[in-house]
């Protein structure tokens, strides 16, 4: 693992972002930064705006305001055609491939390559299989089978590699390892370092730790909304970042005492809730 | 590429290069592994051939009735190319056949009633077929009603139109004679040869050359004895069947004398080609096959899958169109039975005999014609058996139902080995 360095300045910037859907405030003030060459875990807790936050920054709907600096610009990003043009792409949970088409289809999908109008296999299978012993997959038996004869983390395998066929700069991927099994998750990890390797900024969206610590350079941690922590992993312990995640602080990391208290949904109704949130931290 | 270094050689999947004997192994596998394709279509042709043939040797197996068989199956083999794009994405048009019905009584009354140059009628007709695949399609595709439910009652409806169309009289004769000879006339035996000849060398000179593009870039390529191969089994089905229709079929060669190639063979065969070529070797055919295969996919990769949508229902009703115009000239006329009764479900058939499945992302235009000729030569060898139509019917559903049967295992078969 590469050690992070803190002067490095971020390719992928967000200061201050907020985003509300009706009365419901999502975001509130979420600063977060990923850096090329790196791997960025992004956790938190179900409900604390980790989907909300990749599909701003993918462009599927914009924040209402807040800074979005992509490579030291002020950018604009309201729809998914302008964050792929920076660079940007999300390998989403379910990993939209088609079945009844082969690895090159699926690499190329919408995107074809044609020459005279008419497809050129013979480009696009090249570069499929460029990208993929680029990535040192070494899995697969042959790139013109179909999609449907791959097991799970193959098919990670060909939607991270269609992510990163296009000059991309950002790679997003959300729970790359939820349906793995061991040995699989594993060959996916280490598919996920080599692309920061390659010196892409990954953002990785994880519910299991083991897979943060193993991988993540840096991570960035939220809680109800609001980005509590963005620390170097190798600061951290496991426990702390349990912590930060169902508490949002740990320490003298993340919310104030009083803040955390106030960002609690229970504070309000349910007088058990402030209680609990001091007795975990 | 910048986030992608290429890898040093040794790291590369390395394919290496088959020859006959690969390629067929290589096939035998994927037909065991469930990837059945077009072959259960190609052994029921073989098989229905051989049977008529031991019945009726006299009858089915001369040249005229083999002329005749592909005059009477053009028309279903038409709308069921069309049928293709649409079954592809798992939709499906019952209105094709009265779809053909109305352009083709379009046509009639251009060129009859009004008097009009021909061309002016065929146009009138393909655009009639391209409206009513667009009303499809939006409906469809904007909407979001089943196809089912729409074609079902523009099945309903087209038969109405049909019959205002028509109206006093029950007929619209056709009366032009270029448009006549397109489901009944016969190409000079040169001519025949020439464009068989054609046909060969076009389809030797473009698979060589993509083995030799594909090797030059240093992919997997087909071995040249494999190439050569499939050019000489397709060179000797060409020439066998066209030696066969060169005869003089006439009952009475004195009078008139036909021989060669029906004309309609050639319409066919440039509609295979185009609708082959814009499948298989274009985007929006490969789009087709994606929103086919897994809809979310596609609009996440880009896709406008509304607009594929619409597209293969334009395309398959303008397909009916030219089949209602092959009806037309096959018949003579327009009747307000013409593309009615069991035609469009003949053509559904054919399209899943030849292999095309019915849950979309499955299918080629090839099948669309083996099966189309398998449902033409149960029909014209049980008549040639003096069968009665309720045994036609009968065994034509049979057939049917093991067409489906074969689809069925085979995709269970494929879902164990892990294929589609």
């Amino acid at each position: 693992m590469s050690a992070p360095t803190a002067d490095v300045p971020a390719l992928l910037s967000l200061r201050g972002v907020n985003k509300s859907f009706g009365a419901v405030h999502v975001l509130q003030d979420v600063d977060f930064d990923a850096h090329a060459g790196q791997v960025t875990a992004l956790v938190g807790d179900n409900g604390a705006g980790k989907s909300t936050l990749i599909k701003g920054i993918a462009g599927i709907y914009g924040f209402d305001h807040g800074g979005y600096v992509f490579d030291g610009e002020h950018v604009t990003v309201s729809n998914p055609k302008q964050a792929n043009a920076l660079g940007i792409e999300v390998v989403y949970q379910d990993l939209a491939l088609c079945d009844n088409l082969d690895i090159v289809h699926n690499l190329f999908l919408g995107r074809e390559v044609t020459k005279a109008g008419r497809l050129d296999e013979a480009t696009m299978e090249r570069r499929a299989k460029e990208t993929l012993a680029g990535l040192s997959v070494r899995t697969v038996k042959s790139i013109r089978q179909q999609v449907a004869s791959l097991s799970g983390g193959q098919r990670q395998t060909v939607a991270i590699a269609r992510s990163v066929l296009w000059n991309s700069k950002v790679v997003i991927l959300d729970e790359p390892t939820a349906a793995l099994g061991v040995a699989q998750t594993e060959q996916v990890l280490k598919l996920v370092r080599r692309l920061a390797d390659n010196g892409l900024a990954v953002v990785l969206i994880s519910h299991n730790l083991n897979d943060v610590f193993e991988v993540a350079d840096r991570i960035s941690v939220l809680y109800l909304g609001r980005c509590v922590a963005q620390v170097v992993a190798s600061d951290v312990t496991r426990n702390q970042v349990v912590e930060l995640i169902t508490s949002g602080r740990s320490g003298d990391l993340g919310l104030g005492a009083a803040a955390a208290l106030a960002a609690s949904p229970d504070t309000a109704t349910d007088p058990t809730g402030p209680l609990n949130a001091v007795e975990a931290s | 590429m910048t986030a992608v270094a290429t890898p040093p050689a040794s790291e590369q999947i390395v394919e290496p290069q088959l020859g006959v004997g690969d390629a067929v192994r290589d096939y035998v596998d994927r037909v065991r592994g469930g990837d059945v394709g077009s072959l259960p279509a190609v052994l029921g042709l073989t098989a229905l051939t051989i049977v008529f043939s031991v019945m009726r040797p006299d009858t089915f197996t001369n040249a005229f009735n083999f002329a005749n068989l592909i005059n009477q199956a053009s028309a279903v083999i038409v709308i069921a190319m069309g049928l293709v794009f649409v079954l592809l994405l798992g939709e499906i048009d019952l209105s094709a056949g009265f779809t053909a019905g109305t352009s083709g009584a379009v046509m009639a009354i251009v060129v009859t009633r009004q008097d009009r140059p021909w061309p002016l009628a065929v146009l009138a007709g393909l655009v009639t077929g391209a409206v009513i695949g667009a009303c499809i399609g939006l409906l469809v595709a904007k909407l979001g009603i089943p196809s089912f439910v729409v074609t079902l009652a523009l099945f309903l409806g087209l038969q109405g139109v049909l019959l205002k169309l028509i109206g006093e009289g029950g007929t619209i004769p056709m009366r032009d004679e270029t448009l006549l000879e397109l489901n009944n006339g016969t190409l000079p035996v040169g001519l025949g040869w020439v464009l068989v000849v054609g046909v060969v060398l076009a389809y030797a000179a473009v698979s060589v050359r993509r083995a030799q593009t594909r090797r030059a870039g240093g992919l997997h390529a087909d071995a040249l004895s494999v190439v050569l191969g499939k050019v000489l089994v397709l060179a000797v089905l060409l020439a066998a069947a066209t030696a066969y229709l060169s005869q003089e079929r006439s009952r009475n060669p004195a009078v008139t004398s036909i021989k060669g190639m029906p004309v309609v063979i050639v319409l066919l065969l440039v509609l295979l080609v185009a609708l082959n070529f814009v499948l298989g070797r274009t985007s929006f055919g490969r789009h087709v096959y994606a929103v086919g295969g897994n809809a979310e996919a596609a609009r996440r990769s880009g896709i406008n899958v509304q607009r594929i949508r619409l597209s293969c229902f334009v395309i398959s009703s303008t397909m009916a169109a030219v089949a209602g115009l092959l009806l037309a000239s096959r018949n003579n006329s327009i009747s307000p039975t013409t593309g009615g009764a069991e035609t469009l479900l003949y053509a559904v058939g054919a399209a899943v005999i030849g292999g095309t499945s019915l849950f979309g992302g499955k299918g080629k235009m090839l099948d669309a014609v083996l099966g189309g000729l398998v449902i033409a030569v149960i029909i014209n060898g049980m008549g040639l058996l003096n069968q009665p139509s309720s045994v036609v019917f009968m065994v034509t559903g049979v057939v049917l139902l093991v067409a489906a049967s074969v689809d069925a295992l085979s995709r269970k078969r494929a879902a164990a080995t892990g294929r589609v």
